[in-house]
């Protein structure tokens, strides 16, 4: 590890965390002994196949679901409930409640979360961070009567005004259909080039994690374990074909499926 | 090689279609995407128009049987003879005060009722045993007819207004619970995290989220609710005001009938539809429509 990177304190720690879960007839490990450290400015990617538990892990860090073992850290304080310090943006589109009006859904979260005292103030903020993602003309509109992917916007627009910690993104754009998810994603990254927030964004495509992520935690499937961090060397789209690119991509899905590989090549 | 899948072919020779491309203009509000429909087109959409006419051939269907086939008029008066007796006692000032003092007992109760079914489904959000506690009384209580209660009523209360207001508050206490706390547990995991998200708990997650987001089903356990109590509510009249020896529309209606004033029995049973409807229309619509349709929570 390099001089410059010892000198930066983690702004998340999760330190030997193991999540169990019951259903009415077993116990369920979703993920086992997962340790890493996210710092400040980091666009850090959960990736692993369905069902390894990164969903899980991110409920955790968000304060829903607490481990089983170890613990989780944000500022070197345990995390024990949800708060707006950690702001969840979902893969459903139902995230924004639908009786409120697009602006009314982010003066709500500004006020009830404790960012803004005033209401003139919250919606002030409001409509600067519906401009931001291009919705200020849609600020009066009821989510039902948006898109997917401006659903999506603007619940990343409402996340983004809190000023979180971490703001927590569980598969944003999985629900979007190949376009918008593409523009989407461009779109998430010119954003964060502004206030170079802090995000983990959980994922399972492997495109998608290199062309947002700077570095990618590589889950095994289930139960989830670390399999490996990976850096992305800052890939953007325009890289997609090079070589680097391809590398990248295929050192990860070697990660993801190796181990099964000699069970595979026993049982043929 | 049939015709259709041949490569373009001149002479032996393969022809390439050239590309194009088209430079497209926006859209200006002469060429818009949507434009409004004709007068005629929506009033065919409109449901009240339609519902209008089917009213309108009911009337025409019972003027036309009643006056040509002669029928007595103490079994079944016609159209114009039940309007006749109803604005004869909504003139001599009768009717008026029995409606009204019908109304006043029903919203007495309702509000009765909607508060206990308030507070028991709060009380059931809360954990676990208020949630059984109140799936286990609506499973008791809610099959039992309120009319059934009124024998028990005027052993405890008497026969004043009292005895009415416990037997409606009933009828609309169990609709409402029932509803309410369905509507809450089928609220969205996802509403339930933005709500702890941005830090409400309590008896604030509830009025903030629980409440709006399970507005569907709490307004269809008040519709349920005021169904039952307007049917309660005359069915009881009928039995009280015949001990009390004066009552509201259920009362006017069993008083008549005594009299064999056969058009003023039409004419309460008349009202007790034209209010009924009213609320219906008048009251739950307009909410419905100023909330869970303008937010797309019902088609």
């Amino acid at each position: 590890m390099d001089q410059q990177i010892c000198n930066v304190k983690p702004l998340l720690e999760v330190d030997s965390v193991t999540i169990r879960y019951q259903t009415s007839t077993q116990e369920i490990v979703a993920a086992e002994d997962v340790s890493f450290s996210v710092f400040p400015s980091d666009r850090f990617i959960l990736l692993g196949p369905s069902g390894c538990g990164k969903s899980t892990l991110l409920k955790s860090i968000g304060g829903y679901i607490a481990p089983s073992e170890g613990e989780i850290r944000l500022k070197k304080e345990r995390i024990r409930e949800p708060g707006p310090d950690r702001v969840f943006v979902f893969q459903e589109f139902d995230q924004l409640l639908p009786w409120m009006t697009v602006s009314e859904n982010l003066c709500f979260a500004l006020t009830n979360g404790r960012r803004c005292r005033s209401r003139k103030e919250a919606v002030e903020i409001a409509d600067r961070y519906l401009e931001k993602v291009k919705l200020w003309k849609f600020r009066n509109s009821y989510p039902h009567t948006l898109s997917g992917g401006m659903k999506q916007r603007a619940a990343i627009a409402r996340g983004l005004a809190m000023q979180p910690s971490i703001l927590l993104m569980d598969e944003p754009f999985a629900a979007l259909d190949a376009l918008t998810r593409r523009q989407m994603q461009d779109e998430l990254l010119e954003l964060w080039e502004e206030t170079k927030f802090t995000v983990i964004f959980v994922t399972h495509s492997i495109d998608e994690g290199i062309v947002l992520g700077s570095r990618i935690l590589i889950l095994s499937p289930h139960p989830g374990r670390v399999r490996a961090e990976v850096n992305t060397h800052q890939m953007d789209r325009s890289q997609a074909s090079a070589p680097l690119f391809a590398e990248i991509r295929d050192r990860i899905y070697g990660m993801l499926f190796d181990h099964r590989l000699p069970v595979e090549e026993a049982a043929s | 090689m049939s015709t259709y899948d041949a490569p373009l072919h001149l002479d032996g020779a393969l022809v390439v279609r050239p590309e194009y491309e088209i430079p497209l203009a926006p859209h200006t509000p002469e060429n818009a995407v949507s434009r409004r429909l004709s007068p005629f087109a929506r009033m065919k959409q409109s449901a009240a128009i339609r519902k209008a006419t089917i009213i309108l051939l009911t009337i025409v269907a019972w003027q036309l049987y009643t006056t040509l086939d002669h029928v007595n008029e103490l079994i079944f008066p016609t159209f114009s003879e039940t309007i006749a007796a109803l604005v004869h006692s909504l003139s001599n000032g009768e009717l008026p005060g029995r409606i009204s003092l019908s109304l006043l007992t029903l919203l007495e109760s309702y509000a009765i009722g909607l508060g206990c079914a308030g507070l028991l489904t709060i009380f059931a959000v809360q954990s676990v045993f208020g949630r059984d506690v109140l799936s286990t009384l609506t499973a008791m209580f809610n099959p039992l007819p309120a009319i059934a209660l009124v024998p028990l009523a005027m052993l405890w209360f008497g026969l004043g207004a009292f005895s009415l207001m416990f037997v409606v508050a009933h009828s609309v206490l169990w609709a409402i619970a029932l509803n309410t706390q369905s509507g809450f547990l089928s609220v969205s995991e996802t509403y339930r995290m933005v709500g702890r998200n941005y830090g409400i708990k309590g008896i604030p997650f509830v009025y903030k989220v629980l409440i709006p987001a399970a507005l569907p089903s709490i307004l269809s356990g008040l519709k349920i609710g005021w169904a039952f109590a307007w049917r309660t509510l005359i069915a009881a009249e009928l039995v009280f005001g015949a001990n009390q020896g004066s009552g509201g529309l259920g009362w006017f209606i069993f008083e008549n009938s005594q009299n064999l004033m056969t058009a003023n029995v039409f004419a309460g049973l008349l009202v007790v539809m034209i209010i009924g409807v009213a609320v219906e229309n008048g009251v739950f619509q307009v909410v419905e429509r100023h909330t869970i349709r303008k937010w797309g929570m019902q088609q």
